[in-house]
């Protein structure tokens, strides 16, 4: 009980210390608090998006099967599913077709697939919500296509995809399979890709194995490799993310750091008239200690709650240049709130460990110095 | 200052909160976006649509990002948020030893 009141006496102090330089240590907690949220929500964001990919994907086609001519993804013939399906452990086979389409109007790419439950109708397509937003030559529901031979074709949109399955289908276009062809030129009996249904789904590296060895030219791509494209994807500790936020984090403590070595004359005679009142080098250092984890916990404290409504409430609008890139077409989607105590655990120890480490030194340094020669100096 | 610090704690569990009183309509999200993966034989996420390697990460051959001519360098901001394949760090890492 003493030892608590002791210390909420030391925190008193620290805490009216503070205060009456509230300008410089104002300025301090803005320049930490934005680095602090810049930090959270870049970690929010990944973890928060990486979760999502990976539970939204659980059900990618096991195996996909593509063929590859010069390095280059090329189109398969329907003539390689017999002989994939001959393999044991493999169910069924299932052609894909799919493309791009650069539409010059919006100068946007879309994503042209013949679905399963898609149009039955030549004439018709069901488009996602991104398509509707951005195609800009929408008339009378018809959307106007340019076949690979240049002549045009005219599409009625029956029906949209769910709004709320943005993530996954902004930029799609369902057609039925003639239309599909009609449109790219594919010939019959040749199709994009394979899906490859398996039995035992634990089978699947044999199986891809099998794939390559009895068809050379062709390329298997397998669930496990889908999730792990995504789980790296994001992956705040690796890529550009990473490097410029290090950036932005020495500079700050190169900030912390000029500040805190360069106590002022009205600090450092703090210090020796503690000193001379009888206070040991254990108490100032406790005192600068106090002070550390009081700028800290208020920058600390606004910056998590402001990382967390930037993600996941407001949808991240200053990452929004970012990600989108060059793209046109961006899906309208809101992250599902995701935090857990690791990822609070390394913004703190990212941030507020060094940051205490840097100012404690600086002070311990001032208070093994004898009060009379400090008291002096000012 | 410590009822704003207080105040800032309090805030800081509500927004823990926040996840349980949204948790049917994000769920709801999230599992019509898995439902048209599963009906549309779906691969990959529609974050990126610039390019083909950006749009479908997973079913770009290898070769996508420097298609244009051979030394061609890889031009699409996106492509510098996303990483390269992890056995390539392994690869040139051997090279240098």
């Amino acid at each position: 009980m003493q030892w608590i009141s002791r210390q909420s006496y030391f925190l008193d102090y620290a805490l009216s210390s503070l205060l009456r330089r509230k300008w410089k240590n104002f300025s301090l907690i803005f320049i930490y608090g934005l680095i602090i949220f810049m930090i959270s929500s870049v970690l929010f964001f990944s973890e928060a998006i990486r979760k999502e990919a990976e539970f939204i994907l659980e059900d990618a086609p096991p195996i996909i099967v593509q063929r590859i001519l010069a390095g280059r993804h090329e189109l398969i013939p329907e003539t390689y599913m017999t002989q994939i399906q001959e393999i044991r452990g493999i169910y069924k086979v299932t052609p894909r077709l799919w493309g791009y389409y650069y539409h010059p109007a919006s100068k946007a790419n879309y994503t042209i697939m013949v679905g399963n439950n898609g149009p039955q109708n030549d004439d018709e397509i069901t488009i996602g919500n991104g398509v509707l937003r951005t195609w800009g030559t929408i008339s009378d529901n018809q959307l106007f296509f340019k076949a690979y031979d240049g002549e045009t074709i005219v599409l009625n949109i029956t029906d949209t995809l769910d709004a709320t399955a943005e993530l996954v289908s902004s930029d799609l276009i369902l057609v039925s399979e003639s239309t599909f062809r009609r449109l790219f030129g594919v010939p019959e009996g040749f199709s994009t890709d394979f899906e490859v249904h398996i039995r035992n789904l634990s089978e699947c590296p044999v199986i891809a194995d099998k794939i390559v060895r009895i068809l050379p030219d062709t390329r298997p791509i397998l669930k496990e490799e889908i999730e792990r494209t995504y789980a790296s994807l994001f992956d705040w500790r690796s890529g550009y993310i990473i490097v410029l936020l290090s950036g932005a984090v020495l500079a700050f403590f190169i900030f912390a750091w000029d500040k805190a070595t360069g106590l002022s004359a009205e600090e450092k005679a703090e210090i020796g008239i503690l000193k001379a009142l009888g206070w040991d080098t254990s108490d100032i250092l406790l005192l600068k200690f106090w002070e550390g984890i009081a700028i800290c916990f208020t920058a600390f404290v606004p910056a998590v709650i402001g990382a967390y409504i930037h993600v996941f409430l407001a949808s991240a609008p200053l990452f929004e240049h970012a990600l989108k890139g060059w793209s046109i077409l961006y899906p309208e989607f809101q992250l599902n709130p995701h935090i857990n105590a690791y990822q609070l655990g390394v913004v703190f120890a990212l941030t507020v460990l060094p940051y205490t480490l840097i100012t404690i030194i600086p002070a311990w340094r001032v208070s093994t110095t004898d009060p009379d020669t400090v008291m002096r100096q000012f | 200052m410590i009822c704003i610090m207080t105040g800032l704690t309090l805030m800081g569990g509500l927004l823990f909160l926040y996840p349980v009183f949204v948790a049917e309509n994000r769920q709801n999200a999230l599992n019509a976006n898995k439902r048209l993966v599963k009906e549309l034989r779906l691969t990959d996420l529609c974050l990126f649509t610039e390019a083909r390697y950006t749009r479908h990460p997973s079913q770009a051959d290898l070769h996508s990002a420097f298609q244009d001519h051979p030394m061609a360098f890889e031009h699409f901001p996106s492509g510098s948020l996303m990483l390269p394949p992890q056995f390539i760090h392994s690869l040139v890492s051997e090279e240098i030893q």
